[in-house]
């Protein structure tokens, strides 16, 4: 379901996630050159498989610099909620089909489930615990308050970053004053919230496109 | 070793939810004195959730969240056979593992289906953990198994449990004279209903955290009812109830599957135990969707006669039901309750099957029973040409059990219709259903609703006024995302004059007072007049002091605007804040949810109108409006009721469209144990929805007149949808999810036959 194709360039659905991330692509491609060098390799019962050493990597998380080792296995979302404490983002189905695990990668919304850690190597990632300045929440966090756009609110984290980097990747483009609701369903296609909250977190992300779109 | 039998308190769906509910209605306590409705300032307005900003900023500790010092992690090794005994289990491998810290068997001699616990391991980590899984070498014998409800009923079948046959018996009940009735009505139809099995999958997963400190156990649970885990740990691990604490800070949805105590949570504190470190068990996705519920299948037959002028004269009732290895739902509360129908007979049965058990999910029973019945109702209605509604409307009841019962303590239903319709526009709907032309086909539809929700007597909760001028509001309630915290602060502020982000909430832990578990709609109605009993002591407390000070008598003194002034000389006043000091020590005010007068029914009612859209060349239905009105009595937040309503209507969206549990027949594996292949609605598939609360007073069922909000919008919402379906192509169709191959195959007939 959700899966109307896009055609406003940049927004991101579920579907084009899995496109842009599933099959092949990053296991022929990616992987070796990415992967540190094989140093062992393990039998298992599905035959031998390779062990890869661990890689020193340098991330920027919301802000700050953070030099980590870390296996080639670990995922994006592992490495913040275990190495790092960031546990604002969320373990939900952790194989890439409902957004609770969204933060911004370079100003683009990613599932961290399914990036490994090592890819994120010298990027800029942003999670739901660098929105705020201090006590100043940002206008996507006021917008969920305000409009009660979660209910248990394990998804909240998710929705906010997919909503964050909606909106801040097209501040102008539609007009942020009028944004189509369709658009916004759009946007969002790739979260699940369980609780089905759908009908305010639409009103969140209007509410917080009108009070961007002005500043 | 854990006592077995006590592991999993929820094998009953109904304990928790129908009698308990049902209970509550029959209680000989005194009735409390009506409050006359004041003048509320906070309540019944639009407040925001106090817990938002820590919920935003990603600062809400949920179970995977929380870490301690020494923190071990434990998994869990399932069956993978539907039916086998388990002859023999050698743990030496998967010890030896490095970082392996304990392994133990569970006492268990037969798996009674894919995914039943066989042993369990903890390790410093979950990489560890999950590599011990595969060192556990497990010697099983298959046993033949059934894993279709259809192959259970027959003869010979195998049998799912020793002490008991595969087809039991679960209600049979009669009023009237069905056959006689049957004689008066001028149509009689008989139709089929089917219903799919919905798994819970709550966002946040199952999860447990065990720590011992000497004899105390403290278990973080991700959990619908600490109490209820609290009892159950104590009973499985034989100790004292008070030796154990269940903390639930922060739950990412339950829905009816975080009901009870779980294996899980007593295997984490027995691995605590054994190792002496903390332990966590998070189950996974794959796991939720086998071993922690699911809603159970209907299959109902209708018999109903009817006269011309709309009225029910004999309705029956044959369903067959399947929770597994647990028992299925009774859906024939709605049908027995909600309507006028002197002639009734409801025959149900459960069929038992290897497969995962059954919990109580949402409205359980009634969200089966209501798509049956609803959609029967509108197939007669259209058998004698009369409208829906009125149909409804002419065999409307002020009594219970079907008008032969107690009076309904207040039942807004006649004012949800009058509201609903007139919003939806419910004048243009196709006055013959399917009178439409054209490949795409609109179409309005409506249903009913009942659920209990009246709350439970002996619920306690205090205020604690600190000479500070600090307000605490206590209670053992848990907010699994209703906003229970907000509802505790709102009803507390308003009692005391102050703003709800002036109280701070304290719940969440089973050391507080006893609040109910969060099921059956009963959480705002068991709390929130306990909350307003207790914080109206204090505010009288408040009121003596003031009176001493002024020297006059507490009935002079009065409270406004955070003043407490004398009436008769208002020079003499003091502010909140000031004349807390004269406490001099923290003072506590106990309250407590009292019963309800005998002889009235305490429920609540609703009726959802829906418009939708049908391609009559692909089959897909698209729901375009949804107008949900509500008798809930008096609302505490707008807001989180709002959101409830707007939760409830998107789950029975997906119910209806999308959600089932799809089991191979032969081998008794689940096919789709993820969120990809479990279809669930998403907000490409969200239609507009209206939630309108009824304005009803109920001055016997507590001091708030509140009434619960769980499970009401769940109810009528797929019956609506099918009856708006049926309104749009003239052809009911008779079993949810209505995808699209189903839609089509209940055109096909018509089609041939035009």
């Amino acid at each position: 379901m959700g899966t109307n194709q896009n055609k406003q360039g940049k927004s991101f659905t579920r579907r084009d996630f899995l496109k842009g991330f599933g099959g092949g692509a990053i296991g022929v491609a990616v992987v070796p050159k990415i992967l540190a060098q094989e140093t062992a390799s393990m039998e298992t019962k599905k035959g031998k498989i390779p062990v890869y050493a661990k890689k020193q990597v340098t991330l920027t998380v919301n802000g700050e610099k953070y030099s980590l080792v870390v296996e080639p296995r670990e995922t994006l979302l592992d490495v913040l909620r275990e190495n790092l404490n960031l546990t604002g983002t969320k373990k939900t189905c952790n194989q890439g089909e409902c957004g609770g695990c969204t933060v911004l990668l370079d100003g683009e919304p990613v599932y961290s489930c399914l990036y490994l850690a090592i890819r994120a190597d010298g990027k800029d990632i942003r999670t739901v615990e660098g929105l705020a300045e201090k006590e100043n929440l940002h206008p996507v966090q006021q917008a969920f308050i305000d409009t009660d756009a979660y209910q248990c609110g394990f998804c909240a984290p998710g929705f906010i970053m997919s909503t964050v980097g909606f909106l801040e990747t097209h501040r102008n483009s539609p007009p942020m004053m009028n944004l189509d609701l369709e658009e916004i369903k759009k946007a969002l296609s790739g979260n699940i919230c369980r609780c089905g909250n759908y009908d305010h977190i639409y009103k969140a992300v209007s509410e917080a496109a009108k009070k961007m779109g002005r500043s | 070793m854990a006592k077995k039998e006590h592991w999993e308190n929820t094998t009953d769906p109904h304990l928790l939810y129908t009698e308990e509910a049902q209970a509550e209605t029959s209680t000989t306590q005194a009735a409390p004195t009506p409050e006359k409705k004041p003048d509320y300032k906070i309540i019944g307005k639009p407040t925001a959730r106090i817990d938002g900003p820590k919920i935003v900023t990603g600062k809400a500790p949920f179970i995977d969240d929380i870490k301690l010092r020494g923190m071990l992690v434990g998994k869990i090794l399932r069956s993978p056979h539907p039916h086998a005994e388990i002859v023999s289990i050698d743990l030496s491998k998967a010890k030896s593992l490095r970082g392996v810290k304990a392994v133990i068997g569970l006492d268990s001699e037969k798996a009674q289906y894919i995914g039943n616990r066989v042993a369990a391991v903890v390790a410093v980590d979950e990489q560890t953990a999950q590599q011990a899984l595969k060192l556990i070498e497990v010697m099983y014998k298959p046993l033949p198994y059934v894993v279709s409800v259809e192959k259970s009923r027959e003869e010979g079948a195998p049998q799912v449990h020793e002490a008991k046959p595969n087809v039991e018996n679960i209600r049979d009940e009669k009023r009237g004279d069905v056959e006689l009735g049957f004689k008066e009505a001028d149509v009689v139809l008989e139709r089929t209903y089917k219903t799919a099995i919905e798994i819970h999958h709550p966002a946040e997963t199952h999860g447990s955290i065990a720590k011992w400190e000497g004899d105390q156990l403290i278990v973080w649970d991700s959990t619908q009812g600490i109490h209820s885990v609290r009892d159950g740990l104590a009973r499985s691990l034989e100790i004292p109830a008070g030796h154990v604490t269940v903390i639930k800070r922060y739950m990412g949805g339950g829905f009816g599957s975080k009901l009870g105590l779980n294996a899980h949570t007593v295997i984490a504190a027995m691995l605590a135990k054994q190792t002496g470190k903390p332990v966590k068990i998070m189950l996974t996705r794959k796991e939720n969707a086998l071993c922690v519920g699911n809603r159970p299948t209907s299959l109902q037959t209708y018999r109903g006669g009817v006269k011309k002028d709309g009225t029910l004269v004999a309705l029956t009732l044959t369903n067959y039901t399947t929770g597994g290895i647990n028992r299925g739902d009774r859906c024939s509360e709605p049908l027995l309750d909600v309507y006028r129908c002197p002639n009734l007979h409801v025959k149900e049965y459960t069929v038992y099957t290897n497969l995962g058990g059954s919990r109580a999910t949402r409205a359980p029973g009634h969200v089966q029973g209501t798509f049956g019945l609803e959609g029967f109702l509108d197939e007669l209605a259209n058998e004698i040409g009369m409208d829906p509604l009125e149909l409804r409307k002419k065999n409307y009841t002020t009594k219970n059990r079907g008008d032969t019962g107690f009076p309904y303590s207040s039942k807004g239903l006649d004012k949800c219709y009058e509201l609903g319709a007139e919003t939806i526009g419910w004048h243009r709907r196709n006055k013959t259903p399917g009178e439409g032309q054209g490949k795409i086909r609109q179409g309005l539809g409506m249903a009913s609703q009942i659920w209990w929700g009246a709350g439970v007597p002996g619920t306690l909760a205090d205020v604690k006024l600190y000479p500070d001028g600090s307000v605490d509001v206590i209670c053992g309630t848990q907010d699994i995302g209703c906003g229970t915290r907000t509802h505790m602060a709102v009803v507390t502020a308003e009692a005391l004059g102050l703003e709800p982000n002036d109280i701070t909430v304290k719940l969440g832990n089973s050391d507080y007072p006893y609040a109910p578990s969060s099921g059956g709609s009963q959480t705002t109605p068991s709390v929130a007049p306990a909350v307003r009993d207790a914080s109206l002591k204090a505010v009288d407390h408040l009121k003596e002091l003031a009176a001493k000070k002024f020297k006059v008598s507490a009935h002079d003194i009065l409270y406004k605007d955070k003043n407490f002034t004398d009436r008769n000389n208002p020079e003499n006043t003091i502010a909140f804040g000031e004349l807390a000091k004269d406490l001099r020590r923290e003072t506590v005010f106990h309250g407590e949810r009292k019963g309800m007068p005998d002889g009235f029914a305490y429920n609540t009612f609703g009726a959802h109108f829906v418009e939708v859209e049908v391609d009559t060349e692909t089959g897909q239905i698209k729901v375009l409006k949804v107008v949900a009105a509500h008798d809930s009595g008096q609302i505490i937040n707008t807001k989180t009721a709002e959101s409830q309503v707007i939760g409830g209507v998107t789950q029975g969206v997906s119910t209806a469209l999308f959600e089932q549990r799809i089991v191979d027949a032969t081998t008794g594996t689940l096919v789709n144990p993820n969120w990809r292949d479990y279809k669930i609605a998403t907000s490409m598939d969200i239609p507009e929805i209206i939630p309108i609360f009824v304005d009803v007073d109920d001055p016997r069922i507590n001091i708030l007149g509140t009434k619960g909000l769980g499970e009401p919008p769940r109810i009528p919402i797929a019956a609506a949808i099918g009856n708006a379906v049926y309104n749009a192509i003239g052809v009911q169709v008779r079993e949810i999810p209505m995808t699209p191959d189903k839609v089509l195959k209940a055109l096909k007939p018509k089609e041939v036959s035009s």
